[in-house]
């Protein structure tokens, strides 16, 4: 009797188990080739260099048959002895915003629809700094600068304690040898832990995959920079990885008007940040919470 | 031959792309000056011009420069070389050239010139590691005879959530 219902256990268990895997096999052969690979891809940073070089090669035939442009798809891993800071001197920034959509040109965002910008600009009234919940970033006045008001654009800090990386719940998030916070958008499940634990609001969500018309496509991208995103997955502000990895400005840096974003790296001390922490009065977004952000706001002493 | 030399200069000096940038003999790499088309070389009229160093108000050319900065301690002449308008003029008499302004502008701006140098003020553009990089000028942004900065038109400000016009 004891043999008899331990088999017809076991009978059940085999047949749920021979279910589960037929059903797992049909159903990655139903997917496409494209979801197969992307599937079974390793996480980024286990890779070999083989594998990332033929990871490169499927993702350009890929985004070359979706979007019809030939892209350049890197995977530079971090430059030695590099940290890399930014600067922004609050005492000339204007508000104006040029930032905003030169990043999102750079960095191939959702233009409308959804709408996907890595920087935020808040307005602030003047002799209320740190009154950030009083503030608002939907102003839209003829001009600016505004009299009694001040502007602070606020993107990812890039923390060197980061605590979007410590909740994510899958390693798709992590903090890179030269410092930069950056995502593996194949590994990243959606579930926008880390836009819960960011102070600063600095990941976004893709609701939808990226509405670019199909000549603006910025084709120079770094894996884990501004290859176009897919759906349900977060991104952030890279400090414009495929651009200071080669030794170029951000973006963000080459738009602004005023010339008040400035960017360089932290361990060199002849670099324009190290002269920024070193000659004018910083401080850094919350320091309260330890987050070490690598983005210094400063004035004029 | 000079003729062809000046044609050229003509060019490069309307040309405001950051390709060109040269190294001043300070050692940054400035683009040339934003000069009005035709307005550089100075001395293609002054050159056969009487000097008058008095100060007066200007009726014939150069009616749309309005002085606006010190304008009641200063005239063209503090500036600009009166026996080579090719060139500016220091404090101590040494002539410097357009693309060198900031040595001008760094005589009473002392310190925004030392940061300027260091690249915190003003703006850097292209590669700050290998690479070409541009310095701009302090023309390039300030207009030098008024040269507080006007205000501008910003950007739209990004979509409310619920806004019918970013909604899928």
């Amino acid at each position: 009797m004891r043999d008899k219902l331990y088999t017809r256990r076991e009978w059940i268990r085999n047949l749920c188990l021979t279910a589960l895997s037929g059903s797992a096999i049909s159903l990655i052969s139903s997917c496409g080739k494209e979801e197969v690979e992307d599937f079974l891809q390793k996480h980024f940073l286990e890779m070999t260099r083989e594998e990332k070089e033929a990871l490169i090669t499927r993702l350009e035939a890929r985004y070359l048959k979706k979007y019809g442009r030939k892209f350049k798809v890197s995977a530079q891993e971090a430059i030695p002895d590099t940290l890399w800071g930014y600067g922004l001197d609050l005492s000339r920034c204007i508000g104006c915003r040029r930032c905003v959509y030169a990043c999102v040109e750079e960095n191939n965002s959702s233009r409308l629809k959804p709408q996907s910008q890595w920087i935020r600009v808040i307005r602030l009234k003047k002799g209320s700094l740190v009154d950030l919940e009083n503030s608002e970033h939907y102003y839209n006045p003829d001009l600016v600068p505004e009299k009694d008001f001040l502007y602070m654009p606020v993107q990812c800090q890039h923390c060197e304690n980061p605590p979007c990386v410590k909740v994510c719940p899958v390693h798709a998030t992590w903090k890179e040898p030269d410092g930069l916070v950056v995502v593996d958008y194949n590994w990243c499940i959606g579930c926008r832990y880390c836009i819960a634990a960011c102070p600063y609001r600095g990941r976004i969500f893709n609701w939808a995959e990226p509405n670019v018309p199909s000549d603006q496509w910025n084709t120079s991208v770094h894996y884990l920079g501004n290859r176009p995103r897919m759906r349900n997955v977060v991104d952030k502000c890279t400090y414009c990885i495929q651009r200071v990895r080669v030794g170029r400005y951000p973006a963000c840096v080459e738009a602004c008007p005023t010339g008040s974003r400035k960017f360089g790296n932290l361990l060199d001390p002849q670099s324009e940040i190290r002269y920024v922490i070193e000659n004018k009065r910083t401080f850094r977004l919350k320091e309260d919470l330890r987050t070490e952000p690598k983005f210094y706001y400063f004035f004029e002493a | 031959m000079q003729l062809v030399l000046l044609v050229l200069l003509l060019f490069l000096m309307e040309v405001p792309s950051s390709s060109l940038a040269r190294q001043t003999s300070e050692g940054f790499p400035v683009p040339p000056p934003p000069f009005k088309q035709g307005m550089f070389p100075c001395s293609n009229c002054h050159a056969s011009m009487e000097l008058n160093i008095k100060k007066r108000e200007l009726r014939d050319e150069h009616t749309t420069i309005r002085l606006n900065h010190a304008e009641t301690m200063r005239w063209c002449l503090d500036c600009h070389a009166p026996r080579n308008r090719d060139r500016l003029r220091l404090y101590n008499g040494q002539l410097v050239e357009f693309n060198r302004s900031y040595l001008l502008c760094g005589e009473c701006h002392g310190n925004i010139l030392g940061d300027w140098k260091a690249g915190i003020h003003g703006k850097r553009q292209g590669y700050f590691m290998g690479g070409k990089r541009t310095y701009l000028l302090c023309v390039h942004c300030h207009d030098s005879h008024s040269p507080r900065s006007k205000p501008i038109k910003p950007e739209p400000p990004p979509y409310r959530p619920g806004d019918k016009e970013n909604a899928r």
